[in-house]
């Protein structure tokens, strides 16, 4: 397949990159791992006439620890992030979410901020982002500012991120000593999106209640979304397991539930209890 | 509008005018000659067009050529030695009967090199996972991962 013609950038710095975003405005898309942009190019689906690629500022490329969490530039790879002691350190979730994203190509080119700009409905990075707390960090040309992960996915395909803007880095906060973390996801068999994933991030307290929960749901709806009726069924309670499943069946709502080729619209509403219940089972394990 | 890249495929630099929409796969296939790299689902899917860009198994259907400018890609035609002695990955998909009408085999082969080159000891659970990039209607995976178990004790014994 050959996508649409289009003029190609290569800027080196981001301050260049976003001189060019200024001057082509609509005309221009952001190109970073490029394994969503491309396939959609390939169908015309999208057919943006100039492509500025993110590839060859080295300086947007990074996992640094900051403040006892992770500071990440938006072009590291999947690969880099699973591999990373560092991540699988301050928040393994991040690392195992990374590690369970399609297959080992696409994760050697797909990146943390081309994900989550791209915002698709079954990605896997949005929902992780949502339980983690994360801070992201925007450039325009002139100005920053950073927006949290539960302002930033608006809607399908629809983030926070106005046109001028860059997302350029990732925050993770420090996680609070008990705190476990883990995503668990029914994943397309060809494809392995998410046709539902959970992430949960859950601080346990030293009598063993649970402290706070941050449960983030893909693949669902049209967007990464908090099951925020679980989340404060769990805090307070003894996490065993009656709770946890209660708890559970309410990650469900507010939901409009996806229809599709992949499990209809019934089947994901069955689905996202089951997999909140495993996923905060294995938070809960997994709390130190 | 044609831009200028130059790159390094299998030890030789190449410079090249090409349109930007011009993908990876097309160029090292049409422009290169290099017919080893196959088209397969063209939608990021099977892994037959799968190359090394810089020490990491990419899916060439999936980047343009100019995201490569200054970049080292390796293909099959790249493995093996210029004597012709055929790589032990390369070897082990012949002894273990990997493959039966070839066309998945590039892309296996190129998904084995990366594999074994981060991972020289992998079980066989590591090598499934680590191939579920490429598809093969023809074999089963079977006589694939057998041939990667191959070319894994080849390599790792120095011979």
């Amino acid at each position: 397949m050959v996508t649409s013609s289009f003029d190609y950038y290569a800027p080196t710095s981001v301050a260049d990159a976003l001189a060019l975003l200024d001057q082509h405005g609509d005309d221009a898309k952001l190109l970073a791992g490029g394994h969503s942009l491309i396939p959609l190019m390939k169908t015309r689906l999208a057919e943006p006439a100039v492509l500025i690629d993110l590839g060859k500022i080295s300086t947007l490329s990074y996992i640094n620890e900051q403040d006892g969490g992770l500071a990440i530039g938006a072009m590291t790879t999947y690969s880099e992030i699973a591999g990373s002691e560092l991540v699988q350190s301050n928040a393994p979730v991040l690392a195992d979410a990374s590690g369970q994203v399609a297959d080992n190509q696409i994760r050697n080119r797909g990146t943390i901020g081309g994900s989550l700009s791209h915002s698709d409905p079954a990605g896997d990075l949005p929902a992780v982002a949502l339980a983690l707390g994360a801070q992201l960090t925007t450039s325009s040309s002139g100005a920053h500012r950073t927006i949290s992960a539960d302002d930033f996915f608006v809607d399908l395909l629809t983030t926070a991120l106005e046109p001028n803007e860059i997302l350029s880095e990732i925050v993770i906060p420090a996680l609070p000593a008990g705190t476990g973390t883990a995503y668990a996801k029914f994943a397309n068999k060809a494809s392995h999106y998410a046709v539902v994933g959970v992430a949960a991030v859950v601080t346990v307290g030293s009598d063993g209640t649970c402290q706070s929960a941050r449960i983030g749901i893909t693949g669902a709806g049209p967007k990464a979304t908090r099951a925020t009726g679980t989340e404060s069924a769990l805090v307070g309670l003894n996490l065993d397991d009656s709770a946890v499943r209660a708890a559970a069946s309410h990650a469900g709502d507010g939901i409009d539930f996806n229809e599709d080729v992949h499990a209809s619209g019934e089947y994901r509403a069955h689905l996202i209890s089951v997999y909140a219940a495993r996923a905060i089972r294995a938070a809960v394990e997994n709390a130190s | 509008m044609a831009q200028e890249i130059t790159l390094t495929v299998n030890g030789a630099t190449h410079t090249s005018q090409v349109e930007p929409r011009l993908l990876l796969a097309d160029y090292l296939r049409s422009v290169l000659d290099l017919t080893g790299t196959h088209v397969g689902c063209d939608t990021s899917n099977c892994g037959a067009c799968t190359v090394s860009l810089n020490g990491d198994a990419v899916k060439s259907c999936t980047v343009f050529a100019v995201q490569a400018d200054g970049a080292d890609v390796t293909t099959l035609e790249g493995l093996a030695s210029a004597d012709g002695t055929l790589h032990p990955i390369q070897e082990g998909f012949w002894e273990k009967h990997g493959l039966q009408c070839g066309f998945c085999t590039p892309g296996m082969i190129m998904s084995s090199y990366d594999l074994l080159s981060k991972n020289p000891d992998p079980t066989e659970a590591e090598i499934r996972e680590g191939l579920s990039g490429n598809l093969c209607r023809c074999t089963g995976y079977h006589n694939i991962v057998l041939a990667v178990q191959f070319a894994a004790e080849k390599m790792n014994s120095g011979s």
